[in-house]
């Protein structure tokens, strides 16, 4: 499995795109809300934790519908689905590079775009822990998504439509983790975010390969 | 159940059905609606409580219908039965029209409580976000081409979903808590009178039946469709 | 006869909700129903009674 996991990394890192994007998209999100908003750094403070969850996951989800497809052009896939490690490991290895190459380098550079907001020292620690937690739960269920519109032609339309709402726990629990820091009370976002993100990881690979097999078999 | 199953079967079981059922339905209606208007304005909320009374069945019917979507779905996976399948799709439009429903109803309610045309409170809140679902699993529908296909992906679409949902509805009941601890809209208002619960439950009661009879029409609708082309297709051959 | 129709002055809101609601759930039985019946007949003609 890793040496899947590693392929995929190395082909994202190749194709150079995703993880530039998404920070790309992240950064210009970050920039652009206090540019919209106005410059009261108490209100921004306050927002922070939500818009910057909420553009790290729309940045995670913007090259999503790209994970089964190259391979499911060029056939590939079901050479992956034949092969000796299951297709739930597959997904799982998938969901691992994918959040390498994404989730990963989004929560590093979180805490950058959280000094444009005016978030004290452990607000920024609160949002780094939250999205290293939270976003392989994007990934995760981002896959789900991903193999279920695979065979779709510009899949990539339907696909936040059918993951976003599944994704809002983890945006309510993730703003939450670092409203608790600003306020200084203990909500017990953290821990609920943690539960919700390890049960996505966990079955999600299922899913996923459940919606995968559909897709290839006729 | 599973004898109910064999199409034929169906049409002829459903044939029966939707007539009463639909009867019925307005009956209740009927009187739930009268009911409704004799009861006096609460002491609280005013004549505005009478809108609880399209409210609450509406949102118990989305939440209803997406039940019985997800177990159509389980089953059509399970047992590959196209009845199943049929069934889950004809649900979905239905449910999303009672979530809509609910949503405009319940902005309209507690408008003029809150002075805003949307409250971000909890059970809209997880209701909007089921209006969500419902429109990804019909838009899953209609873009997979394969009939077969669709009908699965849709399948797991609806299972996620309903795994998801309690989850869902738990974050947003928390979330509430956390931005709005002060102000607790109480599911449905202060506790019912029996004044008003005979009218809720007759409306209740006329929605459920006026949605399984809207449901087993589309589920016919789509059988003859389906064995109209196939014969179409039968006869170009 | 007034007083009904003005609700408490809360007619704004509960009158709108009634008739979204009603003319919701009338376009769909309509809608329903004529989708029926075009299938229905679509098989009659093929000469097969559902």
């Amino acid at each position: 499995m890793t040496a899947l996991i590693l392929r995929d990394v190395r082909l994202a890192a190749r194709a150079g795109g995703s993880a530039m994007l998404a920070l790309a998209f992240f950064a210009a999100v970050a920039t652009l809300v206090p540019l919209g908003v106005g410059a009261d750094l108490r209100l921004l403070a306050r927002i922070a934790g939500g818009v910057l969850w909420v553009a790290a996951m729309l940045a995670a989800l913007l090259a999503l519908d790209r994970l089964f497809q190259a391979d499911f052009e060029d056939g590939s896939l079901d050479v992956i689905a034949l092969a000796p490690l299951s297709l739930e490991k597959t997904s799982f290895a998938k969901i691992a590079a994918h959040w390498l190459t994404t989730g990963l380098p989004l929560t590093v550079l979180s805490p950058l775009l959280a000094v444009l907001f005016g978030l004290p020292a452990q607000a920024i620690g609160a949002l780094f822990i939250s999205l290293l937690i939270g976003t392989p739960a994007v990934s995760a269920i981002g896959a789900i998504g991903a193999g279920l519109t695979l065979s779709i032609r510009r899949g990539g339309l339907i696909l936040p439509l059918i993951v976003l709402p599944l994704l809002s726990p983890a945006v309510i629990f993730g703003a939450g983790t670092v409203l608790s820091a600003l306020d200084g009370l203990r909500n017990g976002a953290l821990p609920l975010l943690t539960a919700f993100s390890f049960a996505a990881c966990v079955l999600s690979p299922f899913a996923t390969a459940a919606a995968v097999r559909l897709n290839l078999g006729s | 159940m599973l004898r109910y199953a064999n199409p034929a079967r169906f049409m002829q079981l459903s044939g029966t059905l939707v007539p009463w059922l639909g009867g019925v339905s307005l009956a209740a209606l009927a009187a739930g609606l009268y009911l409704g208007f004799a009861a006096p304005p609460d002491y609280q909320q005013g004549d505005t409580v009478r809108v609880m009374f399209i409210h609450v069945p509406a949102a118990w019917i989305a939440m209803m219908a997406y039940g019985l979507m997800a177990l159509a779905s389980l089953i059509g996976l399970v047992q590959r039965h196209p009845l199943a399948d049929v069934a889950a799709k004809a649900a979905a439009p239905l449910g999303a029209l009672f979530t809509a429903l609910g949503l405009i109803t319940g902005s309209l309610w507690w408008r003029p409580m809150w002075g805003t045309w949307w409250v971000w409170d909890g059970r809209l809140t997880s209701f909007l976000l089921l209006l969500f679902l419902y429109l990804g699993y019909i838009a899953l529908w209609n873009a997979i081409e394969d009939e077969t296909r669709a009908a699965r992906a849709a399948a797991i679409l609806a299972l996620v979903g309903a795994v998801n949902l309690p989850i869902i509805e738990f974050s947003v009941d928390w979330w509430t808590t956390l931005h709005q601890g002060e102000s607790i809209l109480r599911k449905g208002g202060p506790l019912i009178a029996s004044v008003y619960l005979w009218p809720l439950a007759l409306m209740a009661l006329g929605y459920t039946l006026l949605f399984f009879t809207l449901w087993l029409l589309r589920i016919r609708t789509e059988i003859m469709t389906r064995r109209a082309r196939n014969l179409m297709l039968a006869g170009e051959t | 006869m007034n007083g009904f129709w003005a609700m408490g002055d809360y007619a704004a809101y509960v009158w709108p909700a009634y008739g979204i609601s009603a003319i919701g759930l009338l376009v769909a039985a309509v809608l329903v129903l004529r989708a029926h019946a075009r299938a229905k007949a679509a098989l009659a003609k093929l000469g097969v009674k559902p």
